[in-house]
């Protein structure tokens, strides 16, 4: 275990963008120090980010659910009406043949999001009660992924632009999932802006 | 700056990709090295970086060229069909006076990722050629195609919800076409091209001309 130590205690890092070595001093919260090179972030340290990052990863979570149990746009045209939540979508696309787009919708607005919030809650919320998770290094892959490939703020801006276009064909009426879905993007942002790997790992070196 | 500026590699360091940390390589090179702290598998550089971006470029340029050729989706009204590609949606909406949704449509569908193509064959080209130009710039660059290429997604979602919205039998229904199938392809395919970029490399030319 005290192998791991130097490399942390000279607190000697690389830039991830241009590999250049540079001490690192301590950051403060709230403050950011960036390569002295190519300018990359080498270090960001969000004001008590473990706790301000769970409560936002558990409203999200919230919001998250509403945002999928109710439709968040119904369509109106002669007398007519149909409503739509994301689920609805991508059944439809799937039985219209298009499984392709379905997949990549179903990935990116539901299984990428519902992994990066479970995972997030599975990482943060044992170290808040002193517990290390079973598997930490494994969760925190997995979240970078289910990082990359979460879009909720993309769907807002699509669920915009598809309101936008229907406006003079029909009556659009915005559903409730339409408010849990702009909450769930803020919330999910700060979420995201807030979270710093580095605090979880200095976190789990004083647990151990 | 000094004029041999020291990097991870230089002292056979390199940093976790996973957590971070900055770790000893070790010394056989053909030995599997591991992160100290997460267990990740550490790599100097990104593995075969160049060869990858290179194919999934090609991969995405060829997928672009029907992306834009057939439609995205088809719009069927009291019998009459109508097809709509990605360039020609942008097109009806300026006819119709709804520029700003123009405006949208276009940079999410159109310049965005010709725009991360284009990036990433200029970085793979000025790699190829050890230029020494701009490093600070092209670094930048990088870092820009890596944060925009999610936002091309806004077509695929409206293809999703107008499809899902717009079924009312011969009264009108909306299917989505081939088009957004390719389309949806080429995000994928540029978003793992700029994960497979390691922007180091830009930087390892100038570090092995400045010693």
């Amino acid at each position: 275990m005290h192998a791991r130590r130097p490399v942390t205690a000279i607190r000697l890092v690389a830039c991830i963008d241009c590999d250049l070595l540079q001490h690192l001093g301590e950051v403060a919260e709230g403050s950011t120090a960036n390569c002295g090179r190519c300018g990359s972030v080498l270090r960001k340290r969000p004001r008590n980010s473990l706790e301000h990052t769970l409560a936002l990863a558990l409203s999200a979570a919230i919001l998250f659910i509403v945002a999928n149990s109710f439709p968040f746009l119904s369509f109106e045209m002669k007398g007519r009406v149909t409503q739509t939540n994301v689920m609805t979508g991508i059944i439809d696309l799937y039985n219209g043949g298009k499984w392709q787009i379905a997949a990549l919708v179903l990935l990116t607005i539901e299984l990428a999001p519902v992994a990066q919030l479970s995972l997030l809650l599975y990482v943060l919320a044992p170290l808040r009660i002193g517990r290390i998770p079973w598997k930490l290094p494994s969760a925190f892959r997995m979240l970078r992924h289910a990082q990359s490939w979460s879009m909720i703020e993309v769907f807002m801006i699509g669920i915009l632009v598809a309101i936008t276009k229907l406006m003079g064909m029909a009556t659009i009426v915005p559903g409730l999932a339409i408010w849990a879905f702009g909450l769930l993007m803020l919330v999910l942002a700060g979420a995201m802006s807030s979270f710093d790997p580095e605090s979880v790992w200095e976190r789990v070196e004083v647990l151990r | 700056m000094s004029a041999a500026p020291a990097t991870a590699i230089s002292i056979s360091c390199a940093s976790c990709h996973d957590c971070g940390l900055l770790a000893q390589l070790p010394a056989a090179s053909h030995e599997e090295a591991r992160c100290p702290r997460c267990g990740a598998e550490l790599h100097e550089r990104k593995p075969r970086s160049l060869e990858r971006t290179l194919a999934l470029v090609i991969a995405a340029i060829v997928c672009y060229v029907p992306a834009n050729l057939l439609p995205v989706m088809t719009v069927t009204s009291l019998g009459k069909a109508q097809s709509d590609t990605i360039f020609s949606g942008v097109v009806y909406m300026l006819e119709h006076g709804m520029w700003p949704l123009a405006i949208v449509l276009f940079t999410a569908s159109i310049f965005v990722p010709i725009m991360k193509l284009g990036i990433l064959s200029f970085l793979l080209i000025s790699v190829h050629r050890r230029s020494s130009w701009q490093p600070v710039q092209r670094t930048r660059m990088y870092r820009l195609t890596e944060m925009i290429g999610r936002w091309s997604m806004v077509d695929i979602y409206v293809v999703t919800i107008l499809v899902a919205l717009v079924r009312l039998g011969n009264l009108a229904t909306i299917e989505a076409g081939t088009g957004a199938v390719f389309f949806g392809a080429v995000v994928v395919i540029t978003m793992l091209a700029a994960e497979s970029f390691d922007p180091r490399i830009i930087w390892d030319r100038i570090d092995v001309r400045s010693t």
